[in-house]
């Protein structure tokens, strides 16, 4: 049971670590801080702007698929995968 | 060949390919049924998702909602896709890992009680009921407007194949119809906006054009997209808040949550093979909603763009009203769209003040539909759009059916009135639920409530609320009991129906709203559409509290908790 206790922990810190980053793209950058964010300029896109409507979409993308990643070396590491593969 | 027949080949070469695969793909066991025998490859499985996940609502409406709000808009596209990082990490593979059919059915066993299965059944029954019924309504109309056929006909049209389908197939007739389905509506949507995108600012990748100058000049598009709205007297394009900050914050929460917490899109987690399958799917199902939410915003700014450039050109004269286009025309029939020449001039001009504004309706839906005609894109593009369409409101109906279907067969027949059903009387009786769910969908979109659209909004308040939380603490939070979770359901689910209530009317009904729906009476200036998020802290709040106060869930129910919090020894979904 130790065992699966180390892998819960690690499993949390990894989705804390995902939702910091989540709440930083979208609702930092793409709301509370808009307004500052503007001012910088990415091509014809005002950054806050761009946070809100492209890239934290682009973002989530990529959290799901480190986390997946991620956990799936986690299994491995607590021998906790699923069998044949 | 006239716009009217392309489109009738089109669409009716679509519909071939749905029956087409309903056949092969029928069901022979309750777990075909259910959960497509749980086979489905993560790729597949996140293609269906996103076919399932966007409705008529995402494909129609959102762009057109974006293009009037602006930056404002930006609630929908991180709320609707944000919702799916906390779908992979919080929901999806534990879900999996339990390996049952229906998301009340695990409710039901994780808090011991028939009576917390009960409660999430009416909770998933009312959130995918209202829902449903917007689907319904967008076949009809979709019909009527490129097929010419009346309404009622359009409407019987689309429920008779869904009934071939989701009745014959189940959910693995409905998965590889919405794989299908997803390809129709992402190129119904990509094509029009890569030609639009290439037409304004020769780059064909709508995400970069938005970011990109006018063709031919050194002005960026959305700066020249402010400007013009500024002299019209709008607010700025990329600067305009919805209400307040605070209201876009809860807002996103509130769509993010609720996304989560939507058993038609959990059930989906419930179809692939493996926890580890659950996880990347997730991802996928991300990816192929992206190539749409990310396109939509390029859409909306070049759709409002290119609407005003038709009505009052830079630097050249207002539209002559007697010259207007023909998609114009097209429009005014339908009532969506009107002008009205003020000032007898002949000419129309567009402003934001209401006294001497002439463009009087530009209905928001119109947007999407009317783009490839305003610039004037070839017929089999404006047909592919309305085979788009009916994709996206057909997926979307059968995997809200499925669910509705699953939670009355399984959990309610299966689960709590008659345990010692045998398989093959519970696959009848499925498909039996599956064929009245669809009559009640279509009698609903036949006499469309005077509600249905502000109930959408009820749908992601309950499913925010009521059932997010309860799943999200029985796999977090060991020591949660039943008390707790039934009394955190009762107590969000209260709480948003109360502030919808009292705004927006008991059950909808304005005249009975006793708080009047103005922004000075909403608490904090949140709007109830944003008010999920709050209904669901209550729920949380409640939960706790009272599971401290209570005894602590039995033994077996806590080793439940510890084997689904590992992926190993995960059998494929039974429900047994």
């Amino acid at each position: 049971m130790s065992q699966n206790n180390s892998y819960w922990s690690a499993n949390l810190r990894i989705v804390a670590l995902c939702l910091a980053i989540w709440f930083v793209v979208s609702y930092l950058f793409g709301i509370i801080l808009v307004e500052p964010l503007n001012s910088i300029q990415i091509g014809g896109y005002k950054l806050g702007f761009w946070f809100a409507q492209q890239g934290s979409i682009y973002v989530f993308i990529a959290l799901i698929f480190y986390y997946a990643k991620r956990m799936g070396k986690l299994d491995k590491e607590h021998d906790v995968h699923e069998d044949d593969d | 060949m006239t716009l009217q027949t392309t489109t009738y080949l089109i669409v009716g070469f679509t519909f071939a390919i749905y029956i087409g695969i309903a056949i092969w793909a029928r069901a022979s066991t309750t777990k075909d049924f259910y959960v497509a025998g749980g086979s489905v490859h993560p790729v597949a499985n996140g293609m269906a998702t996103a076919a399932d996940w966007m409705s008529a609502a995402s494909f129609i409406s959102m762009a057109g909602l974006i293009a009037f709000m602006g930056y404002g808009g930006s609630v929908f596209l991180m709320g609707w896709t944000g919702g799916y990082v906390l779908l992979a990490m919080l929901l999806a593979p534990y879900l999996r890992k339990f390996g049952k059919f229906t998301v009340p059915e695990f409710i039901g066993e994780r808090y011991y009680s028939k009576g917390a299965r009960i409660v999430a059944v009416i909770c998933l029954i009312v959130a995918s009921v209202t829902y449903v019924i917007g689907q319904m309504k967008g076949i009809g109309v979709a019909f009527s407007r490129f097929l010419e056929v009346p309404y009622d006909i359009g409407l019987m049209i689309g429920m008779g194949i869904v009934f071939i389908y989701a009745v014959m197939g189940g959910m693995k007739g409905i998965t590889y119809t919405q794989i299908a389905q997803y390809c129709v509506l992402i190129l119904a949507y990509t094509i029009p906006a890569i030609f639009i995108s290439l037409n304004l600012t020769g780059n064909p990748i709508p995400q970069l054009g938005l970011g990109s100058t006018m063709s031919g000049t050194e002005v960026y598009l959305l700066d020249r997209l402010d400007q013009v709205l500024r002299d019209l007297g709008f607010l700025e394009y990329t600067t305009n808040v919805r209400l307040s900050l605070t209201n876009m914050f809860m807002y996103t929460l509130s769509l993010m949550i609720g996304t989560a917490g939507l058993p038609h899109v959990i059930i989906r987690f419930f179809t692939v093979p493996k926890v580890k399958d659950a996880r990347s799917s997730a991802g996928w199902a991300l990816v192929f909603i992206a190539i749409l939410y990310t396109t939509a915003p390029s859409v909306a700014a070049m759709a409002r763009l290119n609407l005003i450039e038709t009505i009052q050109p830079t630097g050249g004269e207002h539209m002559v009203y007697d010259e207007r286009p023909d998609w114009v025309r097209n429009w005014e029939a339908t009532g969506l769209l009107a002008f009205e020449d003020k000032n007898g001039d002949g000419r129309i001009s567009y402003s934001a003040d209401p006294e001497t504004n002439e463009a009087v309706k530009i209905d928001r839906d119109i947007m999407v539909l009317a783009n490839p005609e305003i610039a004037g894109l070839p017929n089999w593009v404006i047909a592919l759009v309305a085979a788009g369409g009916l994709a996206a409101a057909l997926s979307t109906a059968a995997g809200l059916l499925l669910a509705i279907s699953s939670a009355i067969s399984h959990d309610l027949l299966k689960g709590v009135f008659k345990p010692d059903v045998t398989e093959q009387q519970e696959l009848l009786a499925s498909r039996i639920a599956m064929a009245g769910a669809i009559l009640l969908a279509g009698y609903l979109g036949f006499n469309p409530p005077d509600f249905a659209a502000g109930t959408v909004a009820l749908a992601f308040g309950l499913a925010a609320s009521s059932i997010f939380p309860a799943l999200m603490l029985g796999i977090f939070y060991k020591r949660m009991n039943k008390e707790g979770a039934i009394a955190g359901m009762l107590a969000g689910l209260g709480v948003t129906l109360l502030y919808v209530f009292q705004h927006k009317g008991i059950m909808f009904i304005a005249s009975t709203s006793y708080m009047g729906d103005m922004p000075q009476n909403w608490f904090m200036g949140i709007e109830p559409n944003a008010f999920g998020a709050v209904g669901a802290m209550f729920n949380f709040a409640v939960a706790l509290i009272v599971s401290k106060l209570t005894a602590a869930p039995p033994e077996h129910i806590q080793h439940l908790v510890e084997d689904i919090r590992v992926p190993s020894g995960a059998g494929a979904a039974t429900g047994h």
